[in-house]
């Protein structure tokens, strides 16, 4: 039978054991974050949809119709849609994640389990609403005869791509949300600034041919790694993703992740005290 | 597998209290309080950093303060005991509850588990409104950890044992509080741990489904053989249920072994054993703050003014207090309550009920008023005291312990072996079928 030893500061060698685990307790707060989602809602799971279609529709207008940027010859439609999908399971990963912790105070106060199972929940919720639009996304590559092509099989590397991007800094600020809650009031500042300096409206080939000495600080941003890779994928490598640019997104976000994971295990044992 | 599941050994838990002025207590922080606080002591990092002593050398600023929810508990449980744990609120139960659970995490010693333990520290944690009952025993069990087949093959009975049939797929946020507090219960009682851990948990509920649960959880620990440890203000449960009792008092263990024994140090504790005459209030621990007008003392007596650690049920209970008017009191009035061990409120009854308000010059006053014990049980009570001043608090303090309430009149204690939270003493008559009156005379 095995002997467990509860001491001071005496960090878990069979944490991610017990992760492993709790998985079930995982996937019930994920079907119950799901199945509650709509509850109460007219529309239903039509908000899926309806979000992402009139950030579309008013990025056409705007920067299609009115400012005019190029969009590598695909329909403009098409081309904002396919970073508008990928970044709102960023934005709203993002926000649920970092809310999760506080959302489920009382949870946590009464019941022993891995805490990243909370936030890691929250992001995996929001991934329906992604697979919902999704589908509309298909229906609208039939609709203006965009045909998918082999780069579609990077999709699932994206999405867990995607899921990091969000999982890192969320960590990070759920595990801050808990002792100061400042934090809360980040979030929606991060979104709405990302969206702009992120490539949905504009594509990641006008900053490379316009200031190319800065495309290193642009890279930073680990959403543009992940939206690039989308639009790459999704239509047939245009967006102007480049290597170079990809990896540099993508070790900003191993290190957000690395960075996310060890706060929240150092801060985790004394989330009960203070929340 | 050694027969000892839980060894704990100078098991501590401190607590940082942060005062917030007038505030009141905060448990989170803002980060603005934190930068205000780096603004205020700039180099204080820095000067450590050099190696200079500091001057003001308190553990930290002066609004923190150290508390101790625990310190240098150590007991061992055996394998198969249910071990009752009692102590006044605020005397560490709940965060030796915690600790063990592995919900926070202890400053220091340590604590040995074998085998697996579930605890019910609430229930119904986790339940959701918005989810039909059948959708909620899912979740609740996995919550609690149980597995999803487990909980599949215990389902019908989790369902008898609440007696929901026809609301399961009702959200739950439609039940009754009965229904709520059965189906939560349901769940908890079919978990099958090795260690079972469990708080306060039947304080709800109403009193049949009580007695159900306190038989099952019976059942768990003697049938099945299962280490059971349980909190519970509700004496009659922790007589019955438990072959041990720890009595924690401020975080330390006062007693631990032969539940009667322990029982009657938490009963007789504070105000009787430790002084027979007079409890100080001043430093007694108060929810808000004091205006005009504040308790001194207070004392337990008999009906002849004597103080009293134990009270007869045909006798009547003194309570005695001294206040301080710090000014002019208009309108003077004083509140009591009785609560009943378990937290139910039982009757409360104020000065102005029989008497004038009296406006009061500054000074100190004794007051004093005489409960008839006739109509209590032997059980614990508890007297919150209030003073006001034209309908504004003075002062309140809560939580006071009453003296154990005995009898040996086996018909009196039968009468408080029923449930509720008084002894009404009615009157029976049982008529024979009317004799037919005689014939009128003809």
């Amino acid at each position: 039978m095995p002997r467990l030893i509860i001491e001071s500061g005496h960090t878990e060698r069979q944490y991610w054991h017990d992760l492993w685990r709790y998985r079930e307790l995982f996937y019930v707060l994920a079907w119950r974050d799901i199945s509650v989602r709509y509850k109460q809602t007219v529309v239903g799971v039509l908000w899926a949809v309806i979000q992402p279609l009139m950030v579309t529709l008013i990025f056409t207008f705007v920067f299609g119709r009115l400012a005019k940027m190029p969009s590598d010859g695909v329909p403009y439609p098409l081309w904002v849609f396919a970073a508008t999908m990928p970044w709102q399971f960023f934005a709203a990963s993002l926000a649920g994640a970092s809310q999760s912790l506080v959302g489920n105070a009382n949870l946590i106060s009464k019941v022993y389990f891995p805490r990243l199972i909370v936030p890691a929940g929250a992001v995996v919720t929001t991934m329906v609403d992604f697979l919902i639009s999704f589908g509309l996304f298909l229906l609208m590559m039939a609709w203006y005869h965009v045909w998918p092509t082999w780069r579609f099989i990077a999709i699932p590397f994206l999405m867990l791509l995607a899921f990091m991007t969000a999982l890192g800094p969320g960590l990070l600020i759920t595990a801050l949300n808990v002792k100061y809650r400042d934090f809360r009031y980040i979030i929606p500042f991060i979104i709405q600034i990302g969206i702009y300096i992120s490539p949905v409206g504009w594509s990641s080939t006008m900053i490379r041919q316009n200031f190319p000495q800065w495309t290193w600080l642009y890279s930073l941003n680990p959403m543009v790694g992940v939206l690039d890779g989308f639009r790459w994928a999704l239509l047939d490598g245009k967006g102007g993703a480049s290597l170079p640019s990809f990896v540099l997104s993508v070790a900003v976000t191993a290190f957000l992740v690395l960075l996310g994971v060890w706060y929240f295990r150092k801060t985790e044992r004394t989330f009960a005290d203070i929340i | 597998m050694s027969d000892i599941p839980i060894r704990v050994e100078n098991l501590g838990k401190k607590y940082l209290l942060t005062h917030m002025g007038n505030r009141g207590h905060r448990k989170y922080t803002a980060l603005r309080d934190v930068l205000m606080e780096a603004a205020m002591t700039p180099f204080r990092g820095l000067r450590r950093r050099l190696g200079k002593t500091v001057d003001d050398e308190q553990p930290d600023s002066p609004s923190r303060e150290e508390f101790w929810a625990l310190k240098d508990v150590s007991f061992e449980i055996e394998r198969g005991e249910a071990v009752g744990i009692i102590g006044r609120n605020g005397a560490g139960k709940s965060t030796l509850l915690k600790l063990l659970s592995r919900i926070t995490e202890p400053t220091t010693g340590r604590i040995e588990l074998e085998g697996q333990v579930a605890s019910l520290l609430e229930v119904g944690t986790g339940f959701h409104p918005e989810l039909t009952g059948r959708e909620n025993i899912y979740l609740n069990g996995a919550i609690l950890g149980m597995k999803r087949a487990e909980i599949k093959s215990k389902f019908d009975e989790i369902v008898a044992f609440a007696e929901v049939e026809k609301f399961l797929d009702t959200p739950v946020k439609h039940y009754s509080s009965g229904m709520y507090v059965r189906l939560a219960f349901a769940v908890a009682a079919h978990l099958e741990p090795d260690v079972l851990i469990v708080d306060e948990v039947l304080a709800v509920g109403d009193a049949e489904f009580q007695k159900k649960c306190l038989g099952k959880m019976k059942s768990v620990s003697e049938k099945d053989g299962r280490t059971v440890l349980f909190v519970s203000h509700n004496m009659q449960a922790i007589r019955q249920m438990c072959q041990r009792v720890i009595f924690l008092k401020q975080g330390k263990i006062a007693y631990a072994g032969d539940p009667h024994e322990a029982i009657s140090g938490y009963l007789g504790q504070g105000v009787n054993a430790e002084s027979q005459t007079a409890i100080d209030l001043t430093d007694y621990p108060r929810t808000r703050s004091i205006e005009g007008a504040v308790f001194l003392r207070m004392r337990f007596t008999d009906g002849h003014g004597r103080p009293a650690a134990s009270v007869r049920l045909t006798d009547v209970l003194g309570i005695e207090m001294d206040i301080l008017a710090k000014k002019p009191l208009r309108q003077f009035n004083l509140s009591m309550a009785v609560i009943h061990g378990e937290g139910l409120r039982v009757f409360s009854e104020a000065y102005s009920d029989q008497r004038a308000m009296p406006d009061l010059a500054p000074g100190e006053y004794t007051l004093r008023f005489e409960v008839p014990m006739r109509f209590f049980k032997m059980e614990s009570y508890f007297v919150a005291l209030t003073l006001i001043e034209n309908g504004k608090i003075c002062d309140h303090v809560e939580g006071l312990l009453m003296p154990e309430i005995v009898d040996e009149n086996p018909n009196l204690q039968m009468e408080s072996q029923r449930w509720g939270v008084l002894r009404v003493p009615v009157t029976w008559d049982l008529i024979k079928p009317a004799v037919k009156q005689a014939a009128p005379k003809s």
